[in-house]
């Protein structure tokens, strides 16, 4: 029996088990993945927004503006990079109107930071931007962090002091006796708990059915990206948007905290909630809408493109709302990462307010060290590192020069990778240039030595995604001998 | 901060060979650095065999033929380092490298050779539409596989590319009792080496799908097949001709690019065709003392040339550190016409005999390549067919470089019938 279940380990679940991990509950979370942070938190525009475009008053402007201030600390206790780059929205010079409406909805929205930006200043500042461009919104509090980083951080937090997580747990089945839910797994395995948070991000409404708190409708909106190679780095180190429609803020090109470009998300709504392939159209629509804002992007040094789904709700608003010890969170599109550490807060005030009891751990540490500090540690710090533990002088992945032992820390901390994508997003490993091309074969292989399973079952992102499906020849009839 | 004549960056064929030739003419303080754990490096998931007929009028597998480096090396004592990852050249020589033993350790090179090797294009360069699932690998990658860690990587494969790696897999896969369904090449030619399309396709009825290529790829976990479809002249896909195959893999062999990042880190001007650094006939760089030879320089078609390749840079290296470098007083860029693409060397600074090595950009029939000082033809060649996927040479003799008249060599590839029906 726990206290506290946490359905879907999304950087909103994910933040939420963190901040709840202070109080001496039982805590648990689950999640119907191989691993943490697969959907809406895995493939976005990594940006911290400053709070300027949602509607004044909504969930989504509170919550961004309260999450943007909060979230330089929460990265710092959590080891994660944390940016604060800059957000340029441009427009041309008949789009000035809506830079200025936005700018006035910023100073609404209680955003600091904000200034226009004319065309001599604008184009000093970044020389990159098509000539025509007229003018911009200057926000100074927008950021960038690396979201599947944040997200494994939160829950690995969370873990390190006390929480569990679930994973493959794909919830069907929610029945509520007396004040105690149980919650049924596909594969049959059942928790207890007494207080319950949805933060299943495209499933929400599915849960929120079960728990009887439905009534709204989440639906995919396609997002497509692409990824230029390191080298192309200088093209901008502010996030550059274009002014915002009503699908969203537009295809944006912003840096990254890992130093690679990221050019999108085209914005599509589609029904299939599980469907992440790429499209021609999408691809050419990057192109095009990125090519309107920045001269010269080289386009020929994408070394990847890939699709998320953002978790769109009917209301317009983020839904967030507590019923009988059920924390609803519904439609949690962007903001949400921007968001999320506010959501935790406020989550935490719905929780308390509905009657929870809960102290506060004296052990209770919010900090988590970064697996990835090796990479920063000077050359002293590192033959150290090496000395006593002589995989971190193995490199593994020659690209981003990730280290064996980066990468068998990375199965044994919290939460562990188990699988192929569980190490890329843990230590970079099968980022870089050659996407994999050197490195994957040996990360396979230390992943079945340090879980001790065969490399035949050893998946790429969990369920059916194996690698390999034979030995050629060996202990399965083929033996020659 | 240890002292070394000369450091070799890659422990594979052109790392090896230059490092015996440098060790043969003199040089006692050498040392390769490798970073898989053998010597040998790609060569030695190449089981196939076909290396070193020109060498050693012999069909070697590439296990063999690295052999026969690495025992040259083991003769001579030449040393080196295993495990060893190079992280940073400067470019007054100062290697910096990482392995388990000595951690992270630096070198002042006498000279350095770059033998860093290529590595295969990616699927995301590719930018294929579709989902992303379990079961899509680079030729090599699935190479690796089947060949060193003795797995199969699937059974059901369509291969994207007709690069000679992909055409030994499609072979390799098929003899592992895979069902290799189509090869796709977006160009209306492979390539690939015309004795690997014989060998490795047409022997096994595996149909060549010429100007076609991969539009999307569907499956969410695992690949569940790809939809493939037929390229106009501009290579882009004519929707109706769309065709799906179902298959449980996909194999990349789309193209190799030269794994310069640490070239780039020196300082060394690339060629932006070859993607290599630009050298001349001795393959030192523009930065006296660094030389590149073998994959990382151009991408070969037969090791044998990366061999011959590497001892000329071993040799050069060896003279550099030794203080016997010729010096130069002449400086003659190699330009090209477009029907050749780039030659290797660059330029040339001495008047001793000099083989450039050379691709062409498209299959073309009865042409005479033709290399010009100013308007006065010095050199030409027929040949009945040139295709990009063979590596062309042309060897200049001492008298053809020491008559020049100007600072410049045009090679140019001339159509003889287009040349005849000009005339008519």
């Amino acid at each position: 029996m726990y206290d506290i279940v946490v359905i879907g380990a999304g950087i909103v679940g994910g933040m939420i088990a963190r901040r709840l991990s202070k109080f001496d509950l039982k805590l648990c979370i689950l999640e119907k993945e191989n691993d943490v942070g697969m959907g809406a938190s895995r493939a976005n525009s990594a940006i911290v927004h400053a709070g300027f475009d949602a509607k004044e008053d909504s969930y989504k402007a509170k919550l961004n503006v309260r999450g943007s201030e909060l979230m330089e600390e929460v990265t710092k206790e959590l080891g994660v990079k944390y940016i604060r780059n800059e957000s340029l929205v441009v427009a041309f010079a008949h789009e000035r109107e809506s830079i200025l409406a936005l700018y006035a909805r910023g100073l609404k929205n209680g955003v600091r930071g904000l200034r226009i930006l004319e065309h001599d200043e604008l184009h000093a500042l970044e020389p990159n931007l098509n000539e025509d461009i007229d003018c911009a919104l200057l926000a100074s509090t927008g950021a960038i962090v690396c979201p599947f980083e944040l997200c494994l951080a939160a829950v690995g937090n969370a873990m390190d002091n006390g929480a569990e997580l679930k994973c493959n747990f794909e919830v069907v089945d929610i029945q509520k006796q007396d004040d105690t839910y149980t919650i049924t797994a596909a594969d049959g395995r059942q928790v207890q708990t007494r207080y319950l948070i949805n933060s299943a991000g495209l499933y929400s409404d599915k849960i929120a059915d079960m728990t009887g708190d439905g009534g709204f409708t989440v639906h995919a909106r396609r997002g497509e990206y692409m990824i230029l190679d390191r080298a192309y780095s200088d093209l901008t180190s502010r996030s550059i948007f274009h002014t915002p429609t009503k699908m969203g803020k537009g295809i944006l090109v912003t840096p990254s905290v890992h130093g690679n470009i990221l050019l999108g998300p085209t914005s599509v709504d589609i029904d299939d909630k599980e469907d992440l392939s790429t499209t021609p159209e999408g691809i050419a629509n990057i192109f095009d809408k990125t090519s309107d804002n920045m001269k010269d992007i080289p386009f020929n040094q994408v070394i990847t493109s890939f699709c998320g789904l953002r978790a769109v709700g009917d209301t317009g608003d983020f839904i967030i709302r507590e019923r009988e010890g059920v924390v609803t969170l519904g439609g949690i599109e962007s903001p949400g990462l921007s968001a999320s550490p506010a959501i935790a807060e406020y989550v935490e005030e719905l929780l308390l307010r509905a009657g929870l009891e809960a102290s506060v751990k004296p052990n209770y540490n919010p900090f988590r060290t970064s697996p990835r500090t090796f990479g920063e540690m000077s050359a002293e710090e590192k033959n150290a590192v090496i000395a006593r533990d002589p995989r971190y002088g193995h490199i593994v992945c020659r690209c981003e020069q990730i280290t064996e032992g980066e990468i068998v820390a990375a199965i044994h901390q919290n939460p562990g990778a188990r699988d192929i994508d569980g190490v890329k997003r843990r230590t970079r490993s099968g980022m870089g240039r050659c996407q994999g091309g050197f490195c994957s074969t040996v990360v396979l292989d230390i992943l079945a030595r340090e879980l001790k399973l065969s490399p035949i079952d050893i998946t790429k992102f969990g369920r059916g995604s194996r690698i390999l499906n034979r030995k050629t020849k060996g202990d399965d009839g083929h033996d020659i001998h | 901060m240890i002292s070394i004549d000369l450091v070799i960056v890659g422990g594979g064929s052109a790392g090896m060979s230059a490092a015996v030739a440098a060790y043969d003419a003199g040089l006692r303080s050498i040392l390769l650095l490798e970073r898989g754990n053998a010597l040998g490096g790609i060569l030695l998931q190449c089981v196939h065999n076909g290396f070193g007929l020109h060498r050693f009028k012999e069909e070697l597998t590439g296990p063999e033929y690295a052999y026969r480096y690495e025992t040259q090396v083991l003769e001579r004592n030449i040393p080196f380092k295993l495990n060893t990852t190079v992280l940073d050249i400067s470019p007054d020589r100062v290697i910096t490298a990482i392995n388990s033993e000595d951690g992270l350790f630096t070198i002042r090179a006498g000279a350095i050779i770059l033998a860093m090797g290529c590595r295969e294009r990616a699927k995301g360069a590719l930018n294929i539409a579709g989902t992303r699932p379990a079961g899509i690998f680079s030729a090599g990658t699935a190479q690796k596989y089947i060949n060193i860690d003795g797995y199969m990587p699937g059974n059901e494969v369509v291969i994207l590319g007709s690069g000679d790696i992909g055409l030994i897999m499609a072979r390799r896969m098929t003899l592992e009792g895979a069902h290799v369904k189509a090869v796709c090449e977006l160009m209306p030619y492979s390539g690939g080496l015309a004795r690997n399309i014989q060998q490795c396709l047409n022997d096994f009825d595996i149909p060549l799908m010429l100007s076609h290529t991969v539009v999307e790829i569907h499956g969410r976990e695992r690949v569940t097949g790809v939809t493939i479809a037929h390229v106009d002249e501009k290579r882009r896909p004519i929707p109706e001709t769309r065709q799906y195959i179902a298959c449980d893999t996909l194999l990349l062999s789309c193209g190799l690019i030269p794994e310069n990042e640490l070239t780039c880190g020196a300082g060394i001007p690339l060629d932006r065709v070859t993607n290599g650094a630009i050298v001349d006939q001795n393959r030192q760089t523009e930065i006296p003392g660094i030389f590149a030879c073998g994959n990382v320089l151009h991408v070969h078609d037969l090791v044998d040339y990366v061999s011959e390749e590497a001892e000329i840079a071993g040799r050069a290296a060896a003279a550099f550190v030794q203080g016997n470098a010729a010096a130069s007083d002449r400086e003659i860029a190699l330009r090209t016409d477009g029907k050749i693409r780039y030659t290797v060397p660059q330029r040339i600074t001495a008047a001793d005999a000099v083989s450039v090595y050379f691709r062409v950009a498209d299959v073309y029939r009865n042409v005479q390549i033709t290399v010009r000082d100013g308007d006065r033809v010095i050199y030409e060649k027929k040949k009945a067919k040139v295709t990009p996927g063979e590596m062309e040479t042309v060897r200049l003799s001492a008298d053809h470089l020491r008559t020049l008249d100007g600072n410049c060599l045009e090679f140019s590839l001339v159509l003889i019938d287009a040349q005849e029906e000009e005339q008519s």
